[in-house]
């Protein structure tokens, strides 16, 4: 025990502010209102969903977790069922074996909900582009508020693209 | 056939690797995959082509000498070929998908449920024959799978997936359960399935590049050399001494990161929270010095045909020897915690056991196999440059379990800690990149290179004007998912993500 508490004095504390919200990363007119987003605002539920990606992008969803990006520090944590969720963050293209699944989830994520595309192909198709096994970007399946390019985004602007999608323009 | 015998006939292949193809017939085929099989070698991988009229089948094989690639023509009018899934169990699903996307069936016994296949096709349309065009778009149909089911008094089933609970990649696992203990696993995966082999075909070899690098993404440095290999093998390239170099720094940058990442969620796996954060920040500052130094995080695009894109400089190797430093002092104290951690043990050890005479059996590769007992390094069996000036010690356990994976994982850290030191100390001048050449139609080149999950290989077939007609890459994966359904057998489910973890195979890589 006295090892543990030794290394957690030695490395300290790792934890840095986040970014600013993105208007520019914004797809459509804000569809929730600003009093719900309020409400959401810091204590955010988030459900991942891996529609059909690489896992480029999932190694940096990862990375949020880590001390540096500290995404629970900020009141947003990572849920295990879309029932508990605020937003889905999910990562593409959407496979055509994935399109059912991630309508079902969608469907079963409560209303109000926030929609965060994930990377290049998330946003519009990426390498993998539309073809007999691919739907392409997330948007040609469920409605999308916020995409983040990048191959993969960084958590930086990953975390950006979650914090643009739960602030409003009058902020 | 003799085995003895095929390099002598066939010729090898140009390139960096000890590859040596041969085009044989079904007896032969056969006759050489028994002798491989009881001869201790194992099968690499299995795919097939579309040859105009008629087909072919390729099996990879390992054996002492290197890899035997063999071509089975496969007649256009009955698509069939022997099975081989009774020598090799690995192979079953590599048949299955041959059959769903090319339309080719083994002959025999074994299991010919689809694989691959979900609903976005018909049964009767094969993806990857040249008739069959990438845009094809068939309207959603049914999926159904019959699970294998479990019956007895108490039994119950477990659906789990596709779409996971935490944050991992989708696929579907089937647990039949008596109370909390598994009798049996079955996974069904293919959800992320979007045409990668047939978005290859027609790209110019140049642009294959990109793509082969997102293959599966924690492995794009292995995948990007593997493919730069096949391409320089039918270009007849050799690329300048100091790309090799450079290659060999960034596949050993990307097997640390990915190893300190297991070893964080190892950890927070068995509730050792602390585990997860003291990794994920060291993890966390190998990446920003790729990024800082080499341009991407994870080093996508970094290694191409003919070389590698970026170059390092005397302050670039201070600050990758001082990051190093850094992460060895952190693993050093990190691992006696973990070993000497009685709650992290008792989770560790004897859980999801794969014995080294069940492995060898079932075809266990990579990282896995080497923690049941079964010694395949391609880095230091088939050491191609700069491997073969490094001497890369294996590192092997025999118990199979979970602990034994975390035991070759920090040995692992350890020898990749200490070949980056030995590249940097030794990296040659000169060049980085050289022009690659023109190619001719037909050739088969193969690259074959040792990632940090296990061995991967990228079966390039040439087209017409420099243009890729079929290329098949192969993720370890495809041998230790199967395994995974056994190493779970008569353990708790609840231990199930822990054994998941402790293996770590990609979805993207197997299901293309």
């Amino acid at each position: 025990m006295h090892q543990i508490i030794k290394q957690i004095l030695r490395t300290g504390i790792k934890t840095e502010a986040p970014p600013q919200p993105d208007e520019a990363l914004q797809l459509e007119a804000q569809r929730i209102n600003e009093r719900i987003l309020h409400q959401i605002g810091r204590a955010l539920a988030i459900r991942h969903v891996d529609a059909g990606s690489c896992n480029g992008c999932e190694l940096e969803i990862h990375c949020l977790n880590n001390a540096y990006y500290n995404i629970e520090g900020l009141g947003m944590h990572f849920v295990a069922s879309p029932r508990h969720a605020d937003m889905l963050l999910v990562t593409g293209p959407v496979s055509r074996h994935m399109e059912t699944a991630l309508k079902r989830t969608y469907d079963a994520t409560p209303e109000p909900k926030l929609v965060v595309a994930i990377g290049d192909c998330g946003c519009d198709g990426g390498i993998f582009g539309e073809s007999y096994a691919s739907c392409g970007k997330i948007a040609n399946v469920i409605p999308v508020d916020v995409a983040v390019p990048g191959c993969p985004p960084t958590p930086t602007a990953i975390l950006q693209g979650i914090m643009t999608a739960v602030s409003n323009k009058a902020r | 056939m003799k085995l003895d015998d095929f390099p002598k006939i066939y010729p090898r292949l140009p390139g960096a690797m000890p590859i040596w193809h041969g085009v044989v017939n079904a007896e032969e085929l056969r006759s050489l995959c028994t002798q491989v099989a009881h001869g201790g070698g194992k099968l690499f991988a299995l795919w097939g082509s579309d040859e105009a009229e008629q087909y072919a089948l390729h099996v990879a094989l390992v054996t002492a000498p290197g890899m035997l690639a063999l071509t089975l023509p496969v007649s256009g009018k009955h698509p069939a070929f022997p099975d081989l899934s009774d020598l090799f169990p690995a192979a079953d699903r590599m048949q299955r998908s041959v059959a769903d996307l090319l339309g080719l069936y083994p002959m025999g016994g074994g299991d010919h449920r689809k694989w691959l296949r979900h609903a976005a096709w018909p049964g009767d349309a094969h993806p990857l024959r040249k008739s069959f065009g990438i845009a094809t778009i068939f309207p959603s149909g049914e999926d159904s799978y019959p699970f294998v089911p479990v019956t007895g008094n108490g039994v119950h089933e477990i659906p789990v997936g596709p779409v996971h609970a935490g944050t991992i990649e989708p696929g579907h696992f089937r647990f039949s359960v008596v109370g909390e203990r598994v009798l049996r696993l079955e996974e069904r995966l293919g959800y992320t399935h979007k045409g990668i082999e047939k978005r290859f075909e027609g790209m110019t070899l140049e642009q294959g590049t990109r793509l082969a690098g997102r293959i599966s993404g924690d492995t794009t440095a292995g995948y990007a050399w593997a493919y730069a290999q096949a391409v320089e093998s039918v270009t007849h390239t050799t690329p300048p001494p100091r790309a090799l170099w450079l290659r060999a720094l960034f596949l050993e940058l990307e097997r640390l990161l990915n190893h300190l990442g297991d070893l964080g969620y190892l950890g927070n796996d068995v509730a050792l929270a602390f585990g997860f954060a003291q990794f994920w920040i060291l993890k966390e500052d190998l990446l920003r010095m790729n990024g800082e130094l080499f341009g991407h995080r994870y080093l996508m695009d970094r290694i191409v045909p003919g070389g590698v894109t970026v170059d390092l400089d005397s302050a670039a190797a201070a600050r990758i020897a001082g990051t190093l430093r850094h992460i060895e002092q952190n693993v050093t104290v990190l691992k006696d915690i973990y070993y000497e951690h009685a709650g992290a043990q008792d989770r560790f050890l004897t859980t999801g056991r794969v014995l080294p005479e069940l492995a060898a059996q079932l075809g266990l590769t990579g990282l896995a196999g080497r923690a049941s007992g079964l010694a395949w390094d391609a880095r230091a069996q088939f050491p191609c440059a700069p491997y073969d000036q490094l001497d890369v010690q294996m590192a092997t356990h025999r118990n199979g379990d979970v602990a034994a994976r975390v035991i070759v994982r920090f040995e692992e850290v350890a020898e990749s800690i200490r070949l980056v030191r030995l590249i940097l100390e030794r990296l040659p001048p000169g060049e980085t990149r050289c022009a690659v050449g023109d190619t001719e139609p037909g050739q088969l080149g193969i690259g074959w290179v040792e990632g940090w999950r296990g061995e991967i290989l990228v079966a390039l077939h040439t087209g017409e004007s420099n243009r890729i007609r079929r290329l098949h890459p192969h993720d370890p994966s495809w041998q230790n998912w199967p395994v995974l359904e056994h190493a779970i057998i008569g353990n708790i489910v609840p231990d199930f993500p822990l054994i998941n973890k402790s293996f770590n195979l990609s979805y993207s890589g197997v299901d293309l």
